[in-house]
């Protein structure tokens, strides 16, 4: 089976890097896009998301990335993001309360903070399990 | 008195003593954040080279952009210069190095009728500036030992919003460029604008001969990402050279910190040898005394007669 090379890339440290098969992610304002091994040389900038990497033993590596880029090149995905983590790592009780404290603030008014925050909380979620659940101890 | 000498120097070297406790702990401190700060600038090297990669492949492939972040004004008439020191003292001449690049190039720019500001990082350099009336602008401080992104953000944001407003034409690092445990150098770096002179000349490392393929894909266009990634990578340069500056400062402080402990170390050899001195002379001085009071004693019995006074008589009777 093809593989690539997939690099996940934050300012203070390498966050993975090894043999994927696929790489989904997605791009500003251009939707899902997925990596599969030999892709034509690409760069996007991305969205807040939640970006699956399919290992090459067949187990998905779920990240919440919070903006930043891609790059493929020569069988290399590179992401690059200012701050990213690894599904496993996020705090979902904080997610869930950062989640429920933007959706309050939105009800209310419209704010750009928020709808950030809300999107950032959202990739959390998603990249640690789920997008539902209730937060504990969120009032 | 010869035993107050003593007395005194002793007192001086318990407390030469205690300050060599000192400067050995703060060498060995700086000594283990030092292998700790050198691995954090290992460690942004990937994500500094992918960026640089992506802005060169940008430029390659024809992202033309309108950013003003891209485009030297016509005129500079002010400059920003953005000086990283350290936030303490007690590191040799790490501090002044830098100051005294900065100043130099802002009294160049005086003399050239054009106006400066400063943005300082590190509370000496604060100190430093603001003691002599420099224009300050901003000043950042309390992290130069163990900087983060999140700081290299705060500082890129500002220095791009106020170059945007117009606050000045152009901004230069002046930071101290780590480049092994023995060697260090104050640089001074374009930071924005960035032409492409800047984005190859990235943190010291040339531009890579390998031609780099121009038939990328883009999503969105190469303008909007070259737009989104331009600021990242402003934060990246000065995240690097925060690592930088923060590696060369625990080098600097323990290369000073192991000339302060030997200093003391010779300074007790010193001040002990003449303790010592002093000792021995007050004792050859007790024993001259003793023995010149021991002599006159047992010398004197010899000639010593015994004066007959006479019968005692009581005086007042009579």
């Amino acid at each position: 089976m093809a593989t690539m090379q997939v690099e996940l890339v934050s300012p203070e440290k390498i966050l993975f890097s090894g043999e994927a098969t696929q790489v989904i992610t997605r791009t500003l304002g251009g939707g899902e896009i997925a990596f599969l091994p030999g892709h034509a040389p690409f760069l996007g900038a991305l969205t807040e998301c939640h970006t699956r990497i399919t290992l090459v033993e067949g187990r998905v590596l779920d990240v919440a990335v919070h903006g930043g880029f891609v790059q493929v090149s020569g069988n290399t995905v590179s992401i690059l993001s200012d701050i990213a983590e690894l599904g496993e790592d996020v705090d979902r009780n904080r997610a869930l309360r950062a989640r429920d404290v933007a959706e309050e603030l939105l009800r209310r008014e419209h704010d750009a903070e928020a709808v950030s925050a809300l999107s950032r909380a959202h990739a959390r979620l998603s990249a640690s399990g789920g997008i539902t659940g209730t937060s504990q101890g969120a009032h | 008195m010869a035993g107050g000498q003593e007395r005194i120097l002793r007192g001086r070297i318990r407390s030469v003593q205690a300050t060599k406790k000192i400067t050995r702990a703060m060498e060995l401190i700086a000594a283990s954040r030092f292998v700790k700060a050198q691995q954090r600038v290992a460690a942004a090297v990937p994500y500094s080279d992918t960026i640089t990669e992506v802005v060169k492949d940008l430029a390659a492939a024809g992202g033309s952009s309108q950013s003003p972040l891209l485009t030297s004004r016509q005129e500079v008439k002010s400059t920003a210069y953005v000086v990283i020191a350290a936030d303490r003292g007690l590191c040799g001449g790490y501090n002044s190095g830098v100051q005294r690049a900065a100043e130099g190039s802002v009294k160049a720019d005086v003399l050239d009728g054009k106006s400066y500001s400063l943005i300082t990082v590190g509370r000496k350099a604060e100190g430093y500036f603001k003691f002599r009336g420099y224009n300050i602008a901003a000043a950042y401080g309390g992290f130069s030992d163990s900087p983060t992104y999140a700081h290299a953000r705060e500082i890129g944001q500002d220095v791009v919003a106020r170059y945007l407003a117009g606050e000045f034409d152009r901004v230069e690092l002046v930071y101290t460029r780590f480049i092994s445990a023995g060697s260090q150098e104050v640089v001074r770096r374009p930071l924005v604008p960035l032409d492409h002179e800047t984005v190859e000349g990235g943190d010291g490392k040339g531009p890579d001969s390998a031609g780099t393929p121009s038939d990328y894909e883009f999503e969105p266009d190469p303008g909007t990402i070259l737009d989104t990634l331009l600021p990242r990578y402003v934060e990246a340069r000065i995240y690097a050279a925060l690592l930088n500056a923060a590696a060369a400062e625990h080098a600097f402080r323990q290369r000073a910190m192991k000339s302060a402990t030997d200093n003391a170390e010779e300074l007790i050899k010193n001040l002990s040898r003449i303790m010592n001195r002093a000792r021995q002379d007050s004792i050859t001085t007790e024993i001259m005394e003793i023995v010149s009071g021991a002599e006159a004693l047992s010398g004197g019995s010899k000639n010593v007669q015994m004066i007959d006074l006479g019968p005692i008589t009581d005086l007042a009777s009579n």
